[in-house]
């Protein structure tokens, strides 16, 4: 490994370019320096927000399809109803919309990057791309074509710019053919990408 | 503070530009919309932005458009809708009808 490739792949030598990642160092050397958070404490936080994947998420999922009261308390009160699981979500806002017959959700935040880390972990590129902000809401059928989701005529679209306090998460619709499946082998159908909205939960062939 | 609009009603985002951060979209400033739900209250985020984090809770709503009032050439159905949070000092009533 040379030296250029050393700065570009580990953040202990990465030469800062930008104005903000010169302001993100000198805060947290600052706050390091006046021991109002330890190194130790960054390193835990990072690596908590590293491993966190859709998985919670998920699992959120697969209860609200085998457990009709759990799935009315969920799109009525999210926080509740999750906490009933042993999930900690802090205080994110969660809010969960459901896909039916005839409506298709698809989330998005135009204004930044809005996302329930918590429950999803840390949103793809493709989620935080201007591309991907700006098209969702001024056409996001074709959004979703490219996306391989093809959302019949007779469903209507609904988009939502996660532009304040809300975070939101899609219940995908419970695929045919799942009906002997555990919860957990549910869990494992439900993918990121679905609870954004951006595809289905494809049928299910054993 | 009790949120003015309730859950169906007609309203009209305000069409300003100020300077500052603002979490209300450009694309949907003088669009038409109804109100979906009271999403909560909220601390203004143009006062917390520069510091103030004693700032006044005010209601934060979900208010739902057709895609075809935002974007006139919209290229979906006509069914197809667009929620958005909006906060209610950027919110007027609108003369639409209820529907």
């Amino acid at each position: 490994m040379n030296k250029q490739q050393i700065n570009e792949t580990s953040p202990e030598n990465a030469v800062p370019s930008t104005y903000y990642q010169f302001m993100e160092i000198s805060v947290r050397e600052l706050l390091i320096e006046k021991g109002v958070l330890s190194e130790d404490d960054i390193r835990q936080a990072v690596e908590a927000m590293d491993s966190r994947g859709p998985e919670l998420g998920a699992q959120v999922v697969a209860h609200a399809w085998v457990d009709a009261q759990f799935k009315q308390s969920l799109l009525h009160d999210a926080p509740s109803a999750v906490k009933t699981l042993g999930i900690d979500i802090g205080p994110l806002q969660l809010m969960v919309v459901e896909n039916t017959p005839k409506v298709h959700n698809l989330i998005v935040c135009t204004l930044c990057s809005c996302y329930p880390r918590t429950l999803l972990g840390l949103p793809p590129d493709w989620y935080k791309s201007s591309e991907y902000r700006s098209r969702a809401v001024r056409e996001p059928r074709a959004v979703l074509r490219e996306f391989g989701t093809e959302i019949p005529d007779k469903v209507e679209v609904r988009v939502h710019d996660s532009t304040a306090d809300l975070r939101y998460l899609v219940l995908p619709q419970r695929p045919a053919g799942t009906a002997d499946l555990s919860e957990d082998e549910l869990a494992a159908l439900v993918k990121r990408d679905s609870m954004v909205g951006v595809t289905v939960v494809p049928e299910y062939s054993c | 503070m009790k949120a003015v609009f309730n859950p169906g009603d007609a309203v009209q985002v305000r069409r300003g530009s100020p300077p500052g951060h603002i979490r209300t979209p450009f694309y949907v400033r003088g669009c038409k919309g109804r109100i979906e739900r009271i999403a909560g209250e909220f601390r203004n985020p143009e006062e917390l932005a520069f510091g103030r984090f004693d700032a006044a809770k005010t209601p934060l709503y979900r208010v739902r458009f057709q895609q075809q009032d935002v974007w006139p050439d919209y290229n979906g159905n006509s069914g197809d809708t667009l929620d958005v949070e909006i906060f209610e000092f950027w919110l007027e009533p609108s003369t639409a009808d209820k529907t």
